[in-house]
């Protein structure tokens, strides 16, 4: 057992976990923050992705005893003051979903392409979200959200 | 307002609480005091059980109980059932083996339900299930679905591990047109088996209160409705009435999810049987090996041709494997889903179609994105391109002289198709494709080194599953109706209740449109309820393409007599009758006058019924209060959406990987509500069926391990592996239902697989079978190149 502080959506929570535990139960299990889904178990699937001191990662893949004073951005976290991040705006016109399953992670992903390279090709942007699987969209409404997203911030 | 909401571009009402974390999916809910299941999994593929010893594990620390098959024996827990009786060719019935929710003296597939650990927390269940010892005796499995029928029998008493020996067409009349052809075309070919994998794996929490004797479920279904009448009547589980089953937010399901598992079941039992709430996500790979897996067909086929290109007789034979047992609708999927369709949209005047479904010691197979009618497509449009390549004829021009060109078309099988246009969509489609430009496309990948091919994919699907007294006469267990409530609330807003499941389709966006547009209530104004057995009339849930043109049908029914019983109320109010009163854009006005009333006056006054200050709203004699109609809707025939697809790919002959870069399509799903949501199902679709012609295939090896259990070894499609889809249009509306809706929802995954392979063909000059990875390509290149040498 060991104990953590990390800032979470902007608050500080401090939990004595075991060493083991996988960010992503932190998350989902101790914190009931349910929008971080577990789609796989070889991290493979994406839908864990979450933003660890501003980079997105897969949260099944991190100890959350190994990240103890990091800050972590959920999907819960996006938006500010009930407003959709450009992103998040950008699903939802496009219909970027329909599940809403994969898309979690696919906004978290997608946001921090925007924070790496401010105007993506087509091309650019499926190659970045290799890592995020989709079954119900075919990634084209994804591709034309990130898009717009990225026109807009 | 209200006319423009058909055919409107709405955004998606439901999206906002899964863009921001918000969304409900089963594994988020936790009770109070819930407890954790784990279940424990045959490692082999087939094996009697000699013994499963739980004692050690019985005492680990906090484990609550572990139930293994002898309890279900105990307490007289029902099988899981297969719920379409097909009758084979010489009158017998079906052949199915008993399928316990936990097995008890034979596992048949590796994954196959042993026993459940319940404890305090997962990794104690977890970890007491390492304790549990399981005394097997393997036996030889049989894996290959075109040698099952050769192989030991699986089953007592099942011969030759055949489930049935059906038959579907006029043989002599087939046999007689082989005999006049000019030409007989053959082909052999594999439908490759599938994983559906939905994001979300599966996942059930049972609940139940002993004091009221009330039994709940949450799963992942998209069926909620069938669960409780499955676990209910067939499991014996618990009566009906008292048993609630409700799928809330639901990641996909692809037909993965329609019907009741052996965990649900186990759950649901587990949960009454210790009053507390037992709770149970699947993993990933328990998903692989567990969850029903598609198509898996064997087939050869035969295509009768004159001289003139016209096509006169179609014979095929099938075998379908079926898995370890007959799931709940896996023995319609290569019946009667498969069939009738052998024939797509030609006129062929006879066809002959043989199915045999074999068990294997392999993971149950059942319906899965097109359910059979992929199989089909792939069956005769892999024929047809050959026979026209054997003919020297233009693939596309071959096509054109054999479409059904005029409606209502009687097909020589079993549809009677209502309406279509095919040359329309084709046009179309060839257009949208550049394909006269594609001999200068083609040269210019030459060029750079590259091997570039085209694929046709003209397409029909039978969708709007299905009306009842046909099912019901050919072996359905269930009518396929569906039901609608639409319930006025004093305030003049709307809920409308679906027997209808959404996972992804959008149906709190499409409905509302039904509904605002037939009412003229704004979409803000009406709510979609669905997905709780509690809340809603029984229902059949969606699948088959079904929910718009069977479950909008119901709705807009319910609608119009909503809009009966408005125009009595308001003839009433307006003194004048009903006969002179015309409802239009949410307003009841007398003919010829200023007179009305809106519609939100009327519930009012339905729910008001008398003086109220100012307001008076006396309803007429013999007219109840209240404003809340139900309807339920048995379609009067299938739909027959169909389109066409061009496929363009460019492989690379060094690699052999195959790209697909050009994709057109042209779809007739007749009326559309929204677009923006059809769309989205056509490139979804696609997407799963381009993932099958080139990446995706569960591979069993010869002793029955799933090899491919993981998105390590399964090649899922991703984002890049795909061009911009280019998608349009034509429509002919259904005449079998109100809304002209002909079903959008698995047209993508049943054309796309034969558009890639023939595009493939084309560009390889040789046959390949699915998935063309690139391997594959590589070697059937090689192969080309040394035979060419050899011949030289
Ligand atoms: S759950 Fe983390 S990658 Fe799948
Ligand atoms: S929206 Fe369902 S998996 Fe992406």
């Amino acid at each position: 057992m060991k104990s953590v502080t990390l800032e979470v959506n902007g608050k500080k929570v401090t939990k004595t976990i075991e060493d083991h535990l996988l960010l992503s139960s932190f998350i989902r299990e101790q914190l009931n923050l349910t929008g971080t889904h577990v789609g796989c178990d070889t991290s493979q699937c994406g839908a864990c992705v979450v933003h660890v001191d501003g980079k997105s990662v897969k949260s099944c893949t991190l100890l959350a005893a190994d990240i103890d004073g990091s800050a972590v951005t959920t999907i819960e976290g996006l938006s500010t003051n009930g407003e959709l991040h450009p992103m998040q705006a950008a699903f939802k016109k496009h219909h970027g979903l329909q599940c809403g399953f994969c898309t979690p992670g696919m906004i978290m992903s997608s946001v921090d392409l925007l924070n790496n390279n401010k105007n993506p090709s087509d091309a650019e942007i499926r190659e970045w979200l290799e890592g995020n699987i989709c079954r119900c969209t075919g990634y084209q409404n994804i591709v034309a959200a990130v898009k717009e997203a990225a026109q807009n911030s | 307002m209200a006319s423009s909401m058909i055919g409107s571009r709405v955004e998606r009402t439901e999206d906002k609480k899964f863009i921001t974390g918000k969304g409900r999916y089963t594994a988020d809910i936790t009770l109070h005091g819930q407890t954790y299941a784990f279940f424990i999994r045959s490692p082999h593929a087939r094996a009697k059980i000699k013994k499963v010893d739980i004692s050690k594990a019985l005492a680990a620390p906090g484990v609550v109980t572990i139930l293994t098959g002898q309890d279900i024996i105990k307490d007289k827990i029902g099988g899981l059932i297969a719920g379409w009786k097909i009758v084979s060719k010489d009158g017998t019935d079906m052949k199915l083996p008993a399928h316990p929710p936990l097995a008890h003296d034979q596992v048949n597939y590796v994954g196959d339900h042993v026993a459940v650990v319940i404890a305090e927390s997962l990794e104690e269940a977890r970890n007491a299930a390492e304790l549990v010892n399981v005394d097997y005796k393997v036996l030889t499995a049989v894996v290959n679905t075109a040698s099952a029928m050769t192989s030991e029998a699986i089953y007592e008493g099942i011969d030759k591990n055949l489930c049935f020996d059906w038959e579907l067409g006029d043989k002599a009349k087939t046999e007689e047109a082989f005999a006049k052809a000019d030409r007989i075309v053959h082909l052999k070919l594999n439908n490759n088996r599938l994983v559906p994998n939905a994001m979300e794996p599966r996942a059930s929490i049972g609940e139940y209160n002993s004091s009221t004797d009330d039994l709940t479920l949450y799963t992942t279904s998209q069926n909620p409705h069938l669960t409780r009448l499955v676990i209910s009547a067939f499991n014996g589980v618990h009566p009906e009435h008292k048993f609630r089953v409700v799928a809330p937010d639901v990641g996909g399901g692809f037909g993965s999810k329609i019907y009741p598992y052996a965990e649900d079941v186990v759950i649901a039992y587990a949960a009454k049987k210790i009053g507390r709430p037992v709770k149970w996500v699947c993993e990933r790979t328990d998903s692989f090996l567990s969850d029903c897996h598609g198509r898996d067909h064997v087939t050869e086929a035969e295509l009768a041709v004159r001289k003139d290109g016209i096509v006169t007789g179609l014979r095929v034979n099938t075998i379908a494997n079926l898995g370890g047992y007959g799931s709940l609708f896996a023995t319609v999927t290569p019946t009667y889903l498969y069939a009738p369709l052998i024939v797509g949209l030609y006129n062929i005047p006879a066809a002959y179609c043989n199915v045999k479904a074999v068990f294997t010691n392999t993971a149950p197979v059942d319906a899965y994105r097109g359910a059979g009618r992929p199989e089909a497509t792939y069956l005769i449009e892999r024929i047809m391109d050959q026979a026209a390549n054997e003919m020297g004829m233009d693939r596309a021009e071959f096509r054109k002289k054999n479409f059904i060109t005029a409606f209502p078309h009687q097909q020589c099988l079993v549809h009677n198709i209502d309406s279509g246009d095919y040359h329309a969509h084709f046009n179309k489609a060839l257009e949208l494709a550049d394909y006269k430009g594609f001999a200068k496309r083609k040269a210019d990948s030459a060029a750079k080194g590259k091997l570039r091919g085209i694929g046709f994919s003209t397409y029909i699907e039978a969708c709007g599953i299905a009306p009842s007294s046909v099912v019901m006469s050919i072996g359905a267990g269930v009518g396929l109706w569906e039901s609608a409530e639409v319930r006025f609330n004093a305030t003049g807003n709307i809920s409308v209740f679906t027997g209808a499941h959404s996972h992804g389709q959008g149906h709190a966006t499409t409905f509302a449109q039904i509904v605002a547009d037939k009412l003229g209530v704004p979409m803000a104004n009406i709510d979609l309820v669905h997905g709780d057995t509690d809340k809603g009339p029984f229902g059949m849930g969606t699948y088959g393409s079904r929910s718009l043109a069977v479950g909008g049908s119901a709705i807009s029914k319910a609608c119009d007599k909503i809009i009966d019983k408005g125009k009595r109320v308001a003839a009433h109010m307006l003194e004048s009758t009903p006969d002179e009163i015309d409802f239009k854009d949410g307003e009841f006005i007398v003919r010829n006058s200023n007179k009305k009333k809106t519609i939100g006056e009327i519930a009012f006054a339905c729910y008001l019924p008398g003086t109220y200050g100012e307001i008076k709203s006396p309803l007429p004699a013999g007219v109840e209060p209240g404003l809340k109609e139900t309807a339920f809707y048995d379609p009067i025939n299938f739909s027959f959406p169909s389109g066409s697809h061009v496929c363009e790919v460019e492989i690379d002959q060094d690699t052999g990987v195959t790209k697909v870069v050009k994709y057109s399509c042209v779809d007739d799903f007749g009326t559309l509500i929204n677009p923006m949501i059809v769309e989205g199902q056509v490139h979804g679709g696609l997407a799963q069926g381009i993932g099958q012609a080139l990446y995706e295939n569960a591979y069993y090896d010869e002793t029955g391990q799933l090899v491919t259990a993981s998105y390590m070894d399964y090649a899922m499609p991703r984002a890049d592996h795909f061009p911009e889809f280019k998608i349009e249009y034509t429509c002919t509306p259904a005449t079998s239902n109100p809304l002209g809706v002909k079903g959008c929802g698995e047209a993508g995954a049943i054309a796309s697989p034969p558009a890639v392979m023939n595009a493939v063909i084309d560009a390889i000059g040789t046959d390949i079978s699915m998935p063309a990875t690139s391997e594959k390509v590589w070697q059937a290149l090689r192969t080309k190149v040394k035979s060419a040498k050899k011949a030289a």
